[in-house]
């Protein structure tokens, strides 16, 4: 479309060349070039940051880090409690993800389809602090009933030994608000590898007499199997680095409990709790804080390279 | 079986075809689903089952009876595909669920709020009734269209360094990892690397909404990467070789050929980037905080915006908690319509303003 | 026993869009039959017809009879399922499961139906459908291997010992040979006249020659003009088709004037 403005003066624009158009190579290559690096950066700058603020805090005893010993039992039930509320998300998230991507990619007819793709990626776009107002707001209250009649039936269970609070603000609901939006994510991802599937394989499995379920497990599975397992890896890179949603559900704890549906003994997340603490943190806590931040990082970095890495291999496998 | 021979006629099974296999008629499915969600609705009305136990005991008769029919009549394959049939709509309609439920109660909490005046009005001097998102939104239209601006010529020029220059490269390489690191980064380390960076030069307790707009742009430039990548990578190599053919320079065949080609894509991803991160509130939490009235000025004092007045109005209610939860409902009604026609445009950008191909 | 298939009156649609019109034939029981024709003029569509495949892309439909063994393929009640498991279909590509070894592939369709064989059982039933595919000798020490560590015409092979494992009555290719080089050709040409006295095969290709070389009856199918459905133009012993055919657009295409 802007070739009809060349050809009008071929010497002209030969002359420029010579003058200007090396200059402006130069220079346009070394903006591009320079934006790369700025990136690079970006990113060092977001390490190198975290680790000298955080690496103060690896001192901390009492107060900066709000009355543990030291850092390491500061962070450690947080951790426990991001990874905890992350692992719900996925129990409760993959398995209907996995569903929803087979209703798009292969159950629903074709415009159907279209149309809850799009709807599923509206879910996506849902900002988080509003996932949490819905968990807090409606979810929790909703999710008392059920609460109540787990601890009554499976109270032996330690994850349901209660009390249940009220609120209904629990790790469960904290864990079925990541799923949900955790979901969208592995969900495109899956319908993607799913929509993949040779059309070949399809249809060898089909004309030996399949039914669509044989089908699918006969060819899809076997070929989705390491996009299936990025996707919920990625989708739990998000599940861990989530915070809002986790911060209004929960409130501020330290402790290490399997208790899901108790809002005193409830564990918490580091995501959450920076979110809860930071306005009010000073000094040597903010530093404690960072640090949590900085051990967030490198979980969320070695879940997110493991997911690329098998979705990597899976490509170039199949 | 044992002999090696082919020989099919042999083989009792196929002297005939049974193509007849019995069959459950095509609206067994239907038929099924109606007998359970009578027999739930029979159970609320005369056994006072509670509404969630009805849909369980519904749910279950479906996914039992049915397979149940099918393996008695067509046989256990047809029975386990049934079976997968009923799980997998099942798992969707129990994905739906959080959809329409949320969507559903941010609307109907949200519009009551809506007026004029909680569009006109900040938070300055109001304890209850009578305020406003005015500066909520200010803060966020700030803070978001900073960040663009950071985000789209570094991300945009990154990419075209990528597919333009550095292919193969090993600074490429490197940078597409980082970028890969970079889309998995928590919103709010995105904060705190905001805030680390920015006590530097103005010392600890620092807030600003600048500083927001740079913790957004760490989470919206490797979006923009992504999405100029994709869409640089789609322009045929014959336009550039034509244009080269013509004696005009790469950066200008880029600037004049590869990129106008390639803008509805781009425009497209930039649009879909900043709806993701003009709901962002961990980061602003951190960096921008939050005050009562409007701020114009991002390089001094504490933002406002949607998502963070949206957490405080919740979690630090004080003691008009009921009026400062309306406002939160009606922020996030606000919120959820600005992303959504952002996305929808986006669409529409992607779809109108595709490359024509013919005419 | 080895069926014949009567197709009367043939319509077929991918939405509203007719591609092949009216096709009447009789397709004897073991023997080769062969359909010719150029491009786009339906013949594979015909073929997949011919066992409900057609129907998997979405929109496709049928209109008109398919009899096989006095019993219409297209009656409801006739589950297609169990239409593919009696008329088996060997594709155009090679395609063997890529994540399952040759042994698997040989078991895949049959493992679907009977619930628990025996060991003894499978091998046996995996050794007689190699043997069956002329495929035995060239991969019976390496059975545990994937099936696409094999050539392209010993992947072929491996299809069609996988079609023949489910043990079908009729058996259809779908232009098997196409992406084959001249020496795999030649292998799948020699099972094909041997498989020829246990079932009915119906061949689609492209290569005149070879319908001259396998087939006992040759259909040819053509476009009734750019933009009309296909239609099929001739049915006739292939000895005849290919010496003195019935119809003038035939022998034109027969001896290279078009298509």
């Amino acid at each position: 479309m802007a070739m009809t403005t060349e050809p009008r003066s071929d010497r002209d624009v030969t002359a420029i060349d010579q003058s200007t158009g090396r200059v402006g190579d130069v220079v346009f290559a070394g903006l591009a070039r320079s934006s790369g690096l700025l990136i690079m950066l970006a990113l060092a700058g977001v390490a190198v940051f975290l680790v000298v603020q955080g690496s103060g805090a690896l001192g901390n005893t009492g107060d900066a880090v709000y009355g543990k010993d030291s850092i390491w039992g500061y962070v450690w039930p947080l951790l426990f409690g991001t990874l905890l509320a992350s692992v719900i998300a996925m129990i409760i998230a993959a398995p209907l993800a996995i569903g929803v991507a087979l209703i798009i990619s292969h159950y629903a007819p074709r415009p159907v389809a279209k149309t809850l793709g799009w709807l599923i990626d509206l879910l996506a776009a849902i900002p988080s602090v509003v996932y949490g107002l819905w968990g807090i707001n409606f979810l929790a209250l909703n999710l008392v009933p059920a609460y109540d009649w787990l601890q009554r039936n499976a109270g032996w269970i330690p994850f349901f030994e209660g009390p249940v609070p009220n609120s209904g603000r629990t790790m469960l609901t904290a864990g079925i608000v990541l799923a949900v939006m955790a979901l969208p994510i592995i969900t495109a991802i899956c319908r993607e590898v799913f929509a993949q599937t040779p059309k070949m394989h399809q249809e060898a499995a089909l004309a030996l007499g399949a039914t669509r379920w044989e089908m699918i497990r006969m060819t899809v599975f076997p070929y989705a199997r390491s996009g299936m397992i990025s996707a919920v890896l990625l989708g739990l890179g998000r599940a861990l680095g989530e915070t809002m949603a986790v911060a209004l559900v929960l409130a501020p704890s330290l402790l290490v409990s399997f208790n899901l549906i108790t809002a005193e003994q409830s564990s918490s997340t580091i995501a959450a709790n920076i979110a809860l603490n930071f306005g009010n943190a000073s000094g040597a806590k903010i530093d404690t804080l960072i640090f949590t931040g900085l051990v967030l990082f490198i979980i969320t970095f070695a879940v997110n390279f493991l997911g690329r890495a098998i979705a990597v291999r899976g490509v170039a496998k199949g | 079986m044992t002999d090696t021979t082919l020989t099919p006629v042999d083989e009792t099974g196929r002297h005939s075809m049974p193509l007849q296999g019995a069959q459950l008629p095509r609206y067994a499915p239907g038929l099924a689903a109606g007998i359970a969600v009578g027999i739930a609705v029979l159970a609320v009305l005369l056994g006072g089952v509670g509404a969630v136990a009805a849909v369980m005991i519904g749910w279950v008769l479906l996914a039992v009876g049915l397979p149940a029919w099918s393996r008695a009549v067509e046989g256990p394959r047809k029975a386990a595909d049934r079976v997968a049939g009923v799980l997998v709509w099942s798992a969707f309609a129990l994905a739906m669920i959080p959809l329409v439920s949320l969507v559903w109660t941010v609307v109907s909490k949200g519009l009551p709020i809506l007026s004029a005046q909680f569009f006109q009005n900040s938070m300055r001097g109001i304890l209850g009734e009578g305020g406003g998102i005015y500066h909520a939104v200010m803060g966020t239209l700030i803070i978001t269209a900073l960040a663009t601006l950071i985000s789209v010529p570094i991300g945009v020029l990154s990419a075209i360094y990528l597919v333009e220059y550095g292919k193969g490269s090993k600074l490429a390489r490197v940078i597409t990892f980082l970028v890969d690191v970079m889309t998995g980064i928590p919103s709010i380390v995105a904060g705190l690397f905001a805030y680390a960076l920015f006590v530097i030069f103005f010392g600890p307790g620092v807030r600003m909404g600048f500083g927001g707009s740079v913790a957004l742009s760490v989470l919206m430039i490797p979006i923009v990467v992504r999405a100029t990548e994709e869409m640089l990578k789609l322009v045929p190599d014959e336009l550039r070789e034509a244009s080269y053919a013509l004696g005009v320079p790469k950066w200008r065949t880029i600037v004049k050929v590869v990129l106008p080609t390639a803008v509805a894509g781009i425009v497209t991803g930039v649009t879909l980037a900043v709806a993701r991160v003009a709901g962002e509130t961990a980061p602003l939490l951190i960096i921008a905080g939050l005050t009562t009235g409007a701020n114009f000025n991002p390089f001094s004092e504490r933002m406002a915006t949607l998502p963070v007045f949206i957490f405080y109005a919740i979690t630090e209610p004080g003691i008009y908690d009921e009026e400062m939860a309306a406002y939160a409902w009606g922020a996030a009604l606000t919120l959820v319509t600005l992303v959504m026609v952002l996305n929808v445009a986006a669409r529409v950008i992607g779809s109108v303003f595709a490359p024509k191909t013919g005419r | 026993m080895a069926k014949s298939i009567d197709v009367s009156d043939l319509n077929i649609y991918y939405g509203d869009f007719l591609a092949v019109e009216g096709v009447s034939m009789t397709i004897k029981a073991r023997s080769v039959t062969a359909f010719i024709g150029p491009s786009g003029c339906g013949k594979s569509t015909f073929l997949r017809s011919l066992n409900r495949m057609h129907e998997v892309i979405p929109g496709a439909r049928v209109e008109g009879k398919v009899m096989v063994d006095g019993q219409s393929l297209y009656e409801p009640s006739v589950d297609p399922v169990a239409v593919r498991r009696q008329i088996g279909m060997v594709f155009q590509r090679p395609n063997p499961f890529p994540t399952m070894s040759i042994y698997d592939n040989v078991l895949s369709g049959k493992k679907l139906n009977s619930k628990r064989m025996k060991k003894s059982e499978s091998d046996d039933l995996v050794e007689k459908s190699l043997r069956g595919a002329n495929l035995w000798t060239e991969v019976k020490d390496r059975l545990g291997k994937p099936g696409m560590g094999l050539s392209g015409g010993q992947q072929q092979r491996l299809c069609i010992a996988r079609a023949i494992a489910v043990e079908p009555q009729v058996l259809l290719m779908d232009e098997p040979c196409s992406a084959l080089d001249p020496i795999s050709t030649s292998a799948i040409e020699d099972l094909i006249h041997e498989l020829k006295s246990d079932y009915t095969i119906v061949i689609v290709t492209h290569n005149m020659q070879q319908a001259a070389r396998v087939s006992d009856e040759t259909g040819f199918f053509n476009l009734k003009a750019t933009g009309e459905p296909g239609q099929l133009v001739e049915f006739n012993s292939t000895k005849q088709m290919f010496t003195n055919p019935d119809n003038e657009a035939t022998e034109a295409y027969i001896s290279g004037r078009f298509g």
